[in-house]
């Protein structure tokens, strides 16, 4: 199902993930965002751009740990822990992150 | 948690069989492969004009080939030990969840096209005089949704007196139906991954080298200890086989920084392969051979390539069926590996003997903050074993577990062992577009959880499959439980190893505050 986002239209798979990762703009993450009904905070951003810079430089959204470890470095120790992840993305950071980030969705036995 | 549109099943103290109500779950279906994912696996893309003619050949051949499916096919007689035993029955309480049902979507073509009675009762038009019915487009689909409402955990079969395997007619009917054109993408997608850049998760060498590297930062953080997680080491002795979700996601990666410090402890030199960097073998839930036998081959090849003397399997439960079972068949022989171990053999069995052995320093009551129990992975409980003796793949995970923690508790023995109800999202299933079937087929075994719990104080539920620990991160929140409340066996292995030259990051801070 295509998304509309700001008078264009980006392709999805069926289960909402952006068809080709070089057209995403931020304005794709929101536009998710808003169809899930959650408001994208600083907080949001954090991750969504880590996980945009991490997936550059190796192909591949970065693994649990070492995604908190750099929420940890950055906004300390208190948050780097899955469950502050889930909090910010309730259908979690893997999968709802990472479809608002344009990366393909992480597959196996996640 | 994500909001639901569809009821969650309220636990009570007991699994009750529920009243049948037809089609509740027949809308339930994952996606399907488009030709980019079919291709690769050697099927083919999309469903042709003549579907009726191929499903017809696909399961004419695979009756040829496969004896059992055969005998599957013919034996049953209906006598209904089976059906309260299936977890997605019990969840859902779609009669067609019942095994002998699900059975019959595909029994009943079998028996119109390859039986005398359904081709005599065919021709003169009423082949449902001998339970059998003409092959129609829509069966396909049905097919497709119910055979997906299988986790080929085989529970079933350990009621059947028959001995009928539920999980062979799944894996049939998948295969049929995938080569036919309708295959599953999740399965199928994943297979492509493993082909091309070497796991399920599509991690290349340099983000699986970058991952590792932060392991051992964070294992000499909390330690002192430098624990070494190699890659592609030639020369070592293990090449460690695991699940690419061990690398990835939570509490899997917990187990395999504890395979690392018993390999640390025990004195032996090991590796990881980027090209066999996948111990799941996703051929087996899709029912193909060839599919199978070419994922196995590429431990092989990775074996000989470094060099190893003996192959180590790490906790996935589907995994060690096929290596347990079929490794040897798939790949081998392994006349190459050191004759004086097992091949291949499960990081349980190395971990139990290093415990008896003594070369493992533990101190148990570093997980006093936790009561386990022990969840059963349906592969391991009924298709291996482990150790050398009868029920070992039972006995070696609890004495490890007891080994390391000092409050254990099993569930309801009705649960455990070759009883052991499935984690919901096994055989194919753990992939978003089935979460309700996976939601409501966890029930039972969430019951069960919640009795320790409530009766026991039992806090944590140890698991050595992927899957599993990743199907009840997601479904326990629903059953009012916490994500964090699943562990990895190594997990427990890991919080109670004492390093040789360990200095816990805590002490080392009071160390520090006293001077």
């Amino acid at each position: 199902m295509p998304i509309e986002v700001n008078g264009k239209t980006f392709e999805t798979d069926e289960e909402g993930y952006l068809a080709n990762i070089n057209e995403w703009e931020p304005g794709v993450a929101e536009v998710m965002a808003k169809e899930d009904e959650l408001e994208l905070t600083d907080e949001h951003w954090d991750i969504i751009n880590f996980l945009r810079e991490y997936y550059e430089e190796y192909q591949i959204a970065p693994a649990v740990r070492v995604l908190t470890k750099a929420v940890s470095k950055k906004l300390g120790k208190e948050k780097g822990n899955s469950k502050y992840l889930y909090g910010l993305f309730p259908y979690g950071p893997g999968k709802q992150a990472c479809r608002y980030a344009g990366l393909p969705k992480p597959t196996g036995c996640v | 948690m994500a909001k639901v549109d569809y009821e969650i099943p309220e636990l009570q103290e007991y699994v009750e069989v529920p009243e049948l109500e037809s089609g509740t779950m027949a809308h339930s279906a994952p996606y399907v492969a488009k030709p980019e994912f079919q291709e690769p696996l050697g099927y083919v893309g999309e469903v042709q004009d003549d579907w009726k003619e191929k499903t017809l050949d696909a399961m004419g051949d695979m009756l040829g080939k496969y004896r059992g499916l055969q005998v599957f096919m013919d034996s049953c007689v209906k006598c209904g030990s089976c059906t309260d035993k299936c977890h997605y029955y019990l969840g859902t309480k779609d009669p067609l969840n019942m095994p002998v049902a699900r059975q019959d979507l595909m029994r009943r073509v079998y028996r119109r096209y390859f039986t005398f009675a359904g081709k005599f009762f065919g021709k003169l038009g009423m082949p449902e005089f001998v339970g059998a019915k003409e092959l129609e487009r829509e069966d396909l689909d049905e097919w497709f949704s119910y055979y997906h409402q299988c986790s080929q955990c085989r529970r079933c079969s350990v009621f059947c007196p028959y001995g009928i395997d539920t999980a062979e007619i799944t894996m049939a009917a998948r295969e049929i139906l995938a080569r036919v054109g309708i295959g599953q993408k999740y399965s199928n997608e994943i297979i492509g991954k493993v082909y091309k850049i070497g796991n399920n998760l599509g991690l290349p060498g340099p983000a699986l080298e970058d991952t590792l590297e932060g392991l051992e930062e964070d294992v000499e953080d909390e330690t002192g200890v430098k624990v070494l997680y190699p890659l592609d080491k030639k020369g070592a002795d293990i090449l460690l086989v695991t699940p690419s979700a061990d690398f990835f996601a939570e509490p899997h990666v917990d187990g395999l920084i504890g395979y690392g410090k018993v390999f640390h402890e025990a004195g032996v030199s090991w590796t990881l392969s980027t090209t066999a960097s996948e111990a799941a073998n996703f051929g087996m839930f899709i029912g193909s051979y060839e599919n199978m036998r070419k994922i196995s081959l590429r431990i092989r090849e990775a074996a000989l390539e470094l060099g190893v003397k003996r192959i180590v399997f790490g906790e996935c439960g589907h995994a060690w069926r096929v290596a347990y079972s079929f490794l040897n068949t798939l790949a081998g022989p392994f006349d190459f590996l050191d004759p004086e171990y097992p091949v291949p053999q499960h990081i349980l069995e190395f971990t139990w003997n290093e415990i008896q052995k003594g070369t493992l320093n533990l101190d148990p009551s570093r997980n006093d903050d936790m009561t386990l129990t022990f969840h059963d992975s349906c592969n391991v409980a009924r298709a291996t074993r482990m150790g050398d003796e009868p029920g070992g793949q039972f006995t070696i995970p609890r004495n490890v577990i007891k080994s390391v923690c000092n409050n254990y508790v099993d569930m309801d023995p009705d649960t455990i062992y070759e009883k052991t109800f499935c984690c919901g999202g096994g055989g194919g299933l753990l992939t978003d577009d089935l979460m309700e079937i996976r939601i409501k087929g966890g029930m039972p075994r969430m019951t069960a959880l919640n009795n320790v719990i409530e009766e026991s104080g039992v806090t944590h539920m140890a698991a050595i499959c992927a899957i599993c620990k990743s199907q009840f991160t997601k479904i326990l929140p629903y059953y009012g439980m916490e994500m964090d409340q699943i562990v990895s066996v190594h997990q427990l292995v890991s919080n109670a190893l004492i390093l040789t030259g360990q200095v816990d990051e805590d002490d080392e801070d009071t160390d520090e505050e006293a001077a």
